[in-house]
């Protein structure tokens, strides 16, 4: 076995926790979508051609809401802007990677490979394989969410209640421990803070503007105060370095 | 139709803030203003997302023990923050809501 095809295998191993934690989001997302009234196919496509889970389960969500389609692409547009901060701390490692495998790469990228890949970056650096990880990783991670999607589907329609259940608090609750662990500071509190002051009063904005308007504050709050923040650490460091000379 | 184009949308949006960093890997670094503010996206998002579908049923703000999305939440919320688990804070989050569901028809 070669070693690329050796670190294939291994990202996908890596990965595998977390997918256990995605399995039941891809069963609610199939079994909500299509109790939302989407044929088997915009199901399916969904995942298929986005391939985002939170980007689907906020769209559902909207859908149930009669939110309009430019409300909709609009959330979706900042819901995934996340990814972009994630692909910006890998640039380092893409430089090498050929420009057309770039665009699976990118298409792949999800909260989940990129814990892993990022975990793996900080322990070498300087990794010859990184592709090979990556892509065992992301494709491990595509299928079994296709998987997930599907089957969850599939019981949706069987059991047509199934909406009733409450199953959307699996993804509220699976939000607040993506969130809790990134409070880190008084800043990112304050920006936690401010996105659900607002988000009670702008609930009854039209088409869900409200959403957008107070991400864009909570993110306003946090920069201001984060800002100040890592002046003072920055000024702290300098300090110290200059210190030790 | 209309969904399909919808989708449609969903993919590109979703790809393009993917790809993009990708693309220009090795030719540009991201402003540290920018990188800051995405860093803040998650929190941001999520939290009015949770907000929303916790505090809000039918569109009315409900803060009763009626309200089963809320005491999950909280309950994952707390269970998260004190022992950083994901799993445990799913976990519980999840059997205090089914817990309650089945208190409230009793």
């Amino acid at each position: 076995m070669s070693l690329s095809t050796q670190a294939f295998l291994i990202g996908a191993r890596d990965t595998t926790p977390l997918i256990i934690a995605a399995a039941p989001f891809g069963l609610v997302y199939g079994a909500l979508a299509i109790n939302q009234g989407l044929s088997e196919a915009l199901v399916m496509a969904m995942s298929i051609f986005v391939f985002a889970g939170a980007s689907q389960f906020v769209t559902i969500a909207l859908l149930a809401s009669a939110t309009a389609f430019p409300v909709i692409l609009a959330t979706v547009f900042i819901v995934n802007l996340r990814h972009m901060l994630y692909a910006a701390s890998l640039m380092p490692q893409l430089a090498k990677v050929s420009a057309w495998l770039r665009v699976p790469m990118a298409f792949w990228l999800t909260d989940e490979t990129f814990a892993i890949v990022s975990n793996r970056v900080s322990q070498a650096k300087d990794d010859k394989h990184f592709t090979a990880y990556y892509l065992g990783s992301a494709i491990f991670m595509y299928s079994s969410w296709l998987f997930f999607s599907w089957l969850g589907m599939t019981l949706g329609q069987k059991i047509p209640d199934i909406k009733s259940w409450g199953l959307d608090v699996a993804m509220v609750i699976a939000f607040v421990t993506i969130v809790v662990p990134l409070l880190k500071n008084y800043a990112d509190w304050a920006c936690a803070l401010t996105a659900g002051v607002s988000a009670i009063l702008t609930y009854h904005w039209p088409h869900q503007t409200g959403l957008l308007f107070s991400s864009f504050i909570a993110i306003a709050v946090g920069v201001a105060l984060g800002y100040k923040n890592n002046t003072v650490i920055t000024a702290i460091k300098t300090k110290e370095k200059t210190k030790n000379v | 139709m209309s969904d399909w184009l919808l989708i449609a949308g969903m993919a590109v949006l979703t790809f393009v803030p993917r790809y993009i960093p990708f693309g220009l890997a090795g030719k540009v670094t991201i402003p540290p203003l920018i990188s800051q503010a995405l860093s803040y996206v998650p929190i941001a998002v999520l939290t009015v997302i949770i907000v929303q579908t916790t505090l809000i049923r039918d569109g009315e703000v409900v803060l009763t023990v009626q309200n089963h999305h809320l005491i999950a939440a909280i309950v994952a919320f707390f269970v998260s923050l004190m022992t950083k688990h994901q799993f445990l804070a799913i976990g519980l989050g999840l059997v205090s809501f089914l817990m309650m569901k089945w208190l409230s028809f009793g």
